[in-house]
């Protein structure tokens, strides 16, 4: 038996997932729209590859996943592409992102899929699969997963940890995969495993999924020989064991320092869900197009669903068969998800859950009382951090002591916020000061650079002026030098001009801008107009018709503004 | 040597000269508002005033009293402590032009800083010897300094503390000196060991 | 005694006049550090909506104690704090009015290429050439406005940015306190 190790702080919330767990995964039916956005993993927004009109197929690639840190996104079925623009998306702002929206046509139709054995592949090409197969972390980060699968190049792997613990409250979609598809989520480890070539491989279970221990214990001993060092490995229930490095902390008794990466330490972690669509990416041939979600909360039927992403979070909830009196749409749990500003808003890689609100499953927060310092944040923090200081210096915006309390560490699990005793809302205190911070760090990157063009074009002014000066003073010294020589030669003196070059220098200037004096004023004679002089009798005649009747108009205008007074 | 410790001692915390004996308020009250500038000034203070009592004993000694001058102390002491006040003036600038810059009109009124002529007279009054002296003007200003430092450390918390508006600013400052010179008192009670 | 008491406070004089006149060429000070610590605060539009002639020279104005420090719209009533927080000076309310910012944007059916604008732009983000449509290069533009002024078709204008997923920010919390009875 593994010796298991603990992190401390965490707390026990009511766990609420025997709701949605008594019924197998079912198949979502197909909306009437769907709305993938571009942007769904950490990374460059992938640049669409479909214009509206296109007919795409089931899994046919619609976005180009922009640099290394991205991922392709791809159709989830067949049918016509109508739009491709700002879509409501699933994010807490309610603001609209890129996104391509797909109108089904029912037949659900797949690309040509191709699946191969990894096996025989270069590693970096199994890479660049799961790169175009849009394999990002489901577990809520959606980080690329093919970025994740370099192992540190001076620290030898040791542990690859599958994270099946599923702490928060709610959900159960990854328990639910664990007991049905238990056999593709440890081949899916398989590939991570063989990418990163650790020594041993945890899959880190919380105990309250009795069943989903079971099945994937018995997938790893069905699987045989070749999975050996596979282990799976029951945690004690306790929020946020889930989180990566917590279970990090958990199954292997290392602590990630906060300037580090996992893999430094020699782990890596991946969630179950992940390893799920690696396998079907790389054996399958099916890119990420659907996900499990959990629908649950204030539902006649909780369940989890096998959904196409992009599918309208409100037209999904439909199916779950929300009660009367809902009033909106959680995604994510409890305590970390966010309320849905818009129904419309797609389902997308991140969404694990959904949550139909209502005020009696959620009741209101009583208001916010003073922070009494007593320090239950701090002891529930799972990161160790101090959220009462953070807290003091988010509240009075000093942003700069935030930082110094190790605010980027904070994981917003929501432990601090669940036990505090006056219902402060800290992790909403710790994301305000966190974007307040990444956009001065935003304005001050603009700055920067604003200031280097800036000298530059100084730099590039005053270079050109000198270049232009530099080339004046060579065509003058050129110029110069010829009327010298032809003076010289005009005079037949050529002892003198040899004597006094400086003095006949001076005059052939004078006199090449006498020239030039002489030429303008020419050039503007001629530019005069002529034609006042050596008139013709009629052009007189008509001059004079014309001057007469101006005479009479000025005379007529003199008069007429008394009468118009008048009239009026 | 035990008497070097107890004036040491003393100095620094028994009869701290902002919150004991309540003299260089001004500085107090005025460069408090961050740790950093606090601590800028401190050191300021302690190299000044150090220096200051020392050189104030040896122009006492050797040049006032011989020629019967005592009555010149106070303008012989102000112009010496000028003199180390615009030389401190001088060093900050170059080692650290912003600490400069934030200290502001505070760095040249340590002339008038009434602890640092304050010390070097009461030193006097106490008839120290030059080292008693110095380890006094030392006490001292690590007194002010540390009285300075906590203090500012206090108020860069209740920056973001939910003051009464009409308590807002210098009247919290005060009101939170006041406190910490009560608190301080407390350290008469050393002297009966 | 007249004379001793003169005596000793010139001879005082003279020793702390000799001493400070040497620590005076000795700890001489070049250059002024403090107007980059400055400039690394103002924002950098170079739009010289101070009065000064771009952000260095507004920045030597305010550490010679020439300039206000609350002269600089671009900077806001943030940038007026960081400087008063740097100076040790009292925060004042901003001259202009603050606004939210912007970009010029080139209204390329007007535009008649005069190259105009281009020399305008301090920071170089406007491209095209004579007699060819410009256009302004959206995250290099710092909303100088330095551009309008020069174009003879008055095709510039300028849009606030718009609030994006990636530029969005998590509000304070405005969270009801619950009142003192």
């Amino acid at each position: 038996m593994l010796q298991l190790f603990k992190f401390k702080g965490g707390v026990k919330p009511a766990t609420n997932k025997t709701q949605s767990v008594t019924l197998p995964i079912a198949v979502a039916p197909l909306p009437s729209r769907l709305a993938v956005p571009l942007h769904q993993s950490i990374g460059g927004t992938p640049r669409p590859i479909v214009q509206p009109g296109d007919k795409v197929l089931k899994g046919q690639k619609i976005g180009e996943a922009d640099g290394w840190i991205s991922s392709a996104v791809h159709a989830p079925t067949s049918g016509t592409v109508i739009e491709v623009g700002l879509y409501p998306a699933a994010h807490p702002s309610g603001l609209t992102a890129p996104s391509v929206v797909i109108e089904p046509d029912g037949e659900d139709r797949w690309i040509e899929r191709q699946p191969v054995d990894y096996k025989s592949l270069e590693p970096e090409t199994v890479r660049e699969l799961l790169r175009e197969a849009g394999v990002v972390g489901l577990g809520g980060a959606v980080f690329p997963s093919h970025a994740k699968t370099q192992a540190s190049k001076s620290v030898p792997m040791e542990e690859l940890v599958i994270n099946g613990a599923e702490c928060e409250p709610y959900i159960t979609c990854d328990d639910l995969l664990m007991r049905e598809r238990a056999e593709e989520v440890v081949r899916g480890a398989g590939i991570f495993r063989d990418l990163l070539k650790p020594k041993r491989v945890l899959i880190g279970i919380e105990d309250n999924k009795p069943e989903a221990i079971t099945a994937m214990t018995a997938a790893v001993k069905a699987l045989g020989s070749e999975f050996a060092e596979f282990q799976v490995v029951p945690v004690p229930t306790r929020y946020p064991a889930g989180g990566a490095k917590q279970l990090i902390r958990v199954l292997t008794g290392k602590e990630v320092p906060s300037s580090k990466r996992s893999t430094d330490m020699g782990v890596q972690c991946f969630n179950v869900a992940t390893a799920y669509t690696a396998w079907r990416a790389v054996a399958h041939g099916e890119p990420v197009i659907s996900r499990l979600v959990t629908l649950t909360g204030n539902v006649g039927e909780p369940r989890n669903w096998e959904v196409l992403i992009g599918t309208p979070m409100g037209e999904l909830l439909h199916i779950a068969g929300p009660k009367a009196d809902t009033d909106g749409i959680i995604m994510g749990g409890p305590m970390m998800g966010f309320l849905v500003p818009d129904p419309k808003a797609p389902v997308v890689k991140a969404t694990n859950c959904l949550i139909a609100h209502s005020p009696a499953l959620f009741p209101p927060k009583p208001p916010e009382m003073p922070c009494i310092r007593c320090g239950s944040c701090a002891q529930a923090c799972p990161h160790e951090l101090q959220p009462f200081e953070m807290y003091w210096f988010s509240r009075a915006k000093n942003f700069g002591k935030t930082q110094e309390y190790a605010l980027f560490d904070c994981i917003e699990c929501g432990c601090c916020a669940f036990v505090c005793p006056s219902r402060i809302p800290l992790v909403q205190y710790f994301r305000f000061a966190k974007s307040e911070i990444w956009s001065r760090e935003r304005e001050k990157k603009a700055a920067d650079s604003a200031k280097s063009r800036f000298e530059f074009k100084q730099l590039r002014e005053e270079r050109d002026k000198a270049e232009k000066a530099e080339k004046l003073a060579k065509a003058a010294a050129a110029q110069a030098a010829k009327a010298a020589a032809a003076a010289a030669g005009a005079a037949n003196a050529p002892a003198e001009a040899v004597t006094v070059p400086a003095d006949d220098a001076e005059a052939a200037k004078k006199a090449a801008i006498a020239a030039a004096l002489e030429r303008a004023r020419a050039q503007r004679a001629q530019a005069e107009p002529r034609n006042t002089e050596q008139l013709t009798p009629e052009q007189q005649a008509q001059i004079d018709e014309i001057e007469a009747r101006r005479a009479q108009a000025g005379a007529t205008a003199a008069v007429e503004p008394p009468e118009t007074g008048k009239n009026s | 040597m035990s008497h070097y410790l107890f004036i040491l001692i003393g100095a620094v915390l028994v009869n701290n000269v902002v919150l004991v004996r309540i003299l260089g308020l001004c500085p107090f009250m005025g460069v408090s508002k961050k740790l950093e500038t606090a601590y800028g000034m401190g050191a300021a203070t302690t190299f000044v005033l150090t220096l200051g009592t020392g050189a104030s004993w040896i122009i006492d000694r050797y040049l006032l009293v011989p020629f019967d001058l005592v009555y010149l102390r106070i303008i012989a002491f102000i112009v010496t402590i000028a003199a180390f006040v615009q030389l401190t003036e001088m060093v900050i600038q170059k080692t650290s032009p912003v600490l400069h810059q934030t200290l502001g009109i505070y760095l040249p009124l340590i002339t008038t800083n009434c602890a640092v002529l304050g010390v070097p007279l009461l030193a006097l009054g106490a008839k120290y010897d030059f080292v008693e002296s110095l380890l006094f003007g030392a006490g001292s200003s690590i007194g002010f300094s540390l009285a300075l430092i906590l203090f500012a450390g206090i108020r860069e918390r209740i920056e973001g503390a939910d003051v009464p508006t009409y308590f807002k600013g210098t009247a919290i400052a005060l009101v939170t000196g006041g406190l910490m010179s009560l608190a301080f008192m407390g350290f008469a009670g050393l002297d009966k060991y | 005694m007249m004379l001793a008491a003169l005596a000793v406070m010139a001879l005082g004089a003279v020793i702390l006049g000799a001493a400070l006149g040497y620590a005076s060429i000795k700890f001489k000070v070049e250059g002024d550090p403090l107007v980059e610590k400055i400039e690394s605060l103002l924002p950098q539009t170079q739009c010289g909506q101070c009065g000064y002639p771009g952000c260095r020279p507004y920045a030597e104005a305010i550490s010679k104690g020439e300039a206000e420090i609350n002269l600089c719209p671009p900077g806001g009533a943030e940038g007026v704090r960081k400087l008063a927080d740097l100076l040790g000076r009292e925060a004042k309310p901003l001259e202009a009015e603050e606004k939210p910012k912007q970009v010029a944007v080139i209204d390329e059916n007007t535009c008649i290429g005069c190259t105009l604008c281009i020399q305008a732009c301090p920071v170089d983000a406007i491209v095209g050439a004579a007699k060819q449509l410009h256009t302004v290069v959206g995250p290099l533009c710092t909303g100088c406005e330095l551009c309008l002024p020069p174009c003879p078709v008055e095709c510039i204008a300028m849009a606030t940015i718009p609030e994006t997923v990636d530029n969005w920010k998590w509000k304070y919390p405005v969270v009801e306190v619950r009142k003192a009875a």
